[in-house]
């Protein structure tokens, strides 16, 4: 057997570090604008290019797939290199990944503020870009197997296995969440509708933290860990246990960010039950993690490193806790749409992806540049300054959220809601100007940490081509003894052990989405709940671009406190036309299922004008551009056609008459107005979006009272 | 029109059930053969990274 000599390829890891740094700071710079916006509403800037809606989720979608994707990039691809004892399989393939992704980036940073969204959470994104992510995704995967198929290592280490069940899940959630019908280049909509579209969309928001924030980095911790404290993994056996059984069981837990809605309950009683389970695999990890540092917590004093690393586990484990208990009925009710959820995801991202992600590039800079960090002094600087803004992000988010939750369902003695919505808006705010001071002590930290390593760039010389050499494999190799355990054999073969994934995380998907999809009366259809006008729609795509579902639920849940407050609480039967659904996950206003008919047109117009004209103290963004911008009504019969398509009743010829309808009702509206003194023409988008509001909810409303 | 699709597929439930089963199976697979491991080789995968 020969040695072979070759090389890893450092530069490409170089370059994802960079890309991780400077969308890492774009993206917390965007979110500290956000929570500004929160509390002093001028903060939007007075545009619609960076209204709350519209820049909400820049922030989501560049610290997910921006800062925490380039993050994973880096981490893949120096550590599959050493862990096959192979470069990368190809640098082309490399570069267009690499490119590739940041373009996508730059996509999304300019169609999201122009209001191009299809709504749902973490997947925004227009379907020409949603393509684009998957040709890359498969770019990166035939590089990733490339690598392994050529590697020098008989066996894949665990780290490895981590990395193609986040491969192969990735790629099956976007696909299948992406279902949509394209009406033009910018404008789709959701194949799903109503409750179906519900499903499918958190079954992939909950899972993308699953496989995109999660099993990525339980990957790098297995393989940084040892590599940064120079000793094994706890326990192997531990690590092969908790994979298999986190892949299985995270997929099941999609339905908790569904409890008490319109979801059968059958549904959510099983997310409810995976989800309490999950905590056993979760923990594994962590403890691996953590029990891989015994002995050695005196280096974890000297080195910023596992600091980092020790406080970014820590926070898994308290998350992953977290998490469960929320799905838990009694606590949904309580914590669901309010900060608490802002405070959980926060624990995870700062915590967990941040800390773990510094963590990686202070070993990794100096080691591409072949010297060492520039000042440890600013580096533990970074550690306890992003620690205490981790703390200054959290508790005051945990303290908002008990308080709306128990303000919301306050009743008074004689039986009545104690609090109006907006007291708790008022109540919270100075909450919410501590946590923007959290975000920016974390922010802070962020840039001593890039000034840091760009120092220490400058001190050494990038080594792009690392010398390495290993045996080659024997092409005839037979195991023997133990060596032919089929695990062991399993972790020899890289293709059978991605479809055993494949086939590991469809269980979870299949057995909870089939059964909405396949039986009707899981859905009733109600017999009052009619398709939208041709207007109300252009309104409902109006309500999609100004992201207001970002703030406003439509979801009625059925508690007296809901009940109360907003109205009949919400049926499944009352989506069947929602393409895309539009439940929303956070009561930053409140919900508006029940809005038709509350208030006269005059009060929406001045509403949307000015909101704290209406509602003294609210801290919604104003919306003056809605009176002023022109309805495009170009693509209405396309819509409605669309519509159709997707198997919502409307009349064989409404899509010739659409327009006409369209205009009926708008001039309706305007006329409406002209009698409250409201000059405006009935052309302008704010009608459409008055008409939408107006319709909502009243279909079961008109059948019940008001036509008695 | 998503579901009509999956309709058409004859017996589709089965799918289900088969893979919860599978993954069942495999999971008490991986649990015995961890017991009965090697403990020589697992010491060796736990050290593939420092090597």
């Amino acid at each position: 057997m020969q040695t072979e000599k070759f090389q890893y390829d450092n530069r490409i890891v170089k370059n994802f570090a960079i890309a991780t740094m400077l969308w890492g700071v774009v993206g917390m710079l965007v979110g500290l604008l956000v929570a500004i916006q929160l509390y002093e509403p001028a903060a939007n800037l007075g545009n619609q290019y960076t209204s709350f809606g519209r820049i909400r989720p820049l922030h989501t979608n560049a610290i997910i797939f921006a800062f925490v994707g380039n993050a994973i990039f880096m981490g893949v691809y120096y550590s599959l290199q050493r862990l096959c004892k192979a470069r990368m399989f190809s640098d082309w393939l490399s570069k267009i990944h690499f490119w590739g992704w940041q373009l996508i980036i730059v996509a999304a940073a300019l169609t999201l503020p122009l209001g191009v969204t299809t709504s749902k959470e973490y997947a925004e994104l227009e379907w020409p870009i949603d393509i684009a992510i998957t040709l890359i995704w498969v770019v990166f995967g035939w590089n990733m197997f490339g690598t392994i198929f050529k590697r020098r290592e008989r066996h894949m280490y665990v780290a490895i296995w981590f990395y193609i069940a986040t491969f192969v899940t990735v790629a099956v959630l976007h696909i299948v969440n992406s279902f949509e019908l394209p009406i033009s280049l910018f404008k789709s909509y959701s194949w799903y509708a109503g409750v179906q579209d519900a499903l499918v969309q958190w079954w992939y928001g909950h899972n993308a933290v699953a496989f995109f924030l999660t099993t990525p980095f339980l990957g790098l911790m297995y393989y940084f860990l040892p590599k940064a404290v120079n000793r094994p993994v706890y326990s192997y056996k531990l690590s092969i246990l908790h994979f298999w059984s986190l892949i299985f069981l995270y997929i099941w837990a999609g339905p908790h960010h569904l409890l008490y809605t319109s979801l059968p309950d059958w549904a959510q009683s099983l997310g409810v039950v995976f989800s309490i389970m999950l905590i056993a695999p979760s923990w594994g990890g962590m403890i691996n993690g953590l029990l891989t540092l015994r002995g050695a917590w005196d280096k974890v004093r000297d080195e910023p490193v596992l600091k980092f690393f020790a406080v970014g586990i820590t926070a898994y484990g308290m998350a992953t806790f977290e998490g469960p208990m929320l799905s838990l009925k009694n606590v949904n009710a309580i914590a669901h749409f309010t900060d608490w959820i802002v405070a959980h995801v926060h624990v995870g991202a700062l915590g967990w992806n941040g800390f773990m992600t510094f963590g990686i590039l202070y070993y990794l800079i100096p080691k591409l540049y072949n010297t060492k960090i520039y000042s440890g002094k600013l580096a533990n600087f970074h550690f306890w300054i992003g620690t205490l803004g981790i703390l200054f992000y959290a508790v005051p988010m945990y303290w908002s959220g008990f308080t709306q939750g128990l303000m919301w369902k306050e009743f008074t003695e004689a039986g009545q809601l104690k609090y109006e919505f907006i007291d708790t808006t008022k109540q919270i705010l100075s909450l919410h100007v501590f946590r923007s001071i959290g975000g920016t002590l974390y922010l802070v930290g962020t840039l001593v940490m890039v000034y840091n390593l760009a120092k220490t760039m400058a001190s050494g010389k990038l080594v792009a081509n690392e010398n390495a050499e290993a045996l080659a494999l024997e092409s005839n190799y037979a195991p023997v003894g133990h060596a032919s355990y089929w695990h062991k054999a399993l972790e020899r073969k890289p293709l059978t052990f991605m479809i055993l994934s494949i086939v590991v995380i469809a269980v979870g998907g299949l057995v909870e989405m089939m059964p909405t999809f396949l039986i009707k009366s899981n859905i009733q259809t109600i017999t009052s709940v009619k398709p939208y006008t041709a207007l109300e729609l252009e309104g409902r795509d109006l309500y999609i671009r100004e992201g207001c579902v970002g703030c406003h639920s439509q979801m009625v849940r059925p508690f007296r406190s809901e009940t109360e407050r907003y109205g009949e609480y919400s049926k499944a039967g009352e989506y069947v036309y929602d393409h895309p659904f539009l439940w929303g996950s956070k009561r930053t206003g409140p919900d508006l299922m029940r809005e038709g008919g509350k208030y006269p047109n005059s009060w929406h117009y001045y509403h949307m004008i000015q909101p704290a004209s209406m509602t003294p103290g609210s801290i919604m963004p104003e919306y003056p551009w809605l009176a002023e911008q022109t309805l495009d009504i170009s693509k209405t019969r396309d819509k409605i056609d669309a519509m159709r398509t997707l198997g919502v009743p409307y009349d064989k010829d409404y899509s010739l008459k659409a327009v006409d309808d369209l205009k009926l009702q708008a001039k309706g509206i305007a006329e409406n107005l002209a009698k409250e003194k409201i000059k405006i023409e009935s052309d302008k988008e704010l009608i459409a979006i008055i008409a939408y509001l107006q319709r909502m909810g009243t279909d079961i409303k008109l059948s019940n009272s008001t036509i008695k | 029109m998503f579901r009509n699709l999956l309709n058409e597929v004859s017996g589709i439930t089965i799918y289900q059930i088969f893979s919860l089963v599978v993954f069942s199976l495999f999971f008490l697979l991986v649990t015995i053969w961890l017991f009965k491991a090697n403990k020589g080789y697992l010491e060796e995968m736990r050290n593939k990274p420092l090597q």
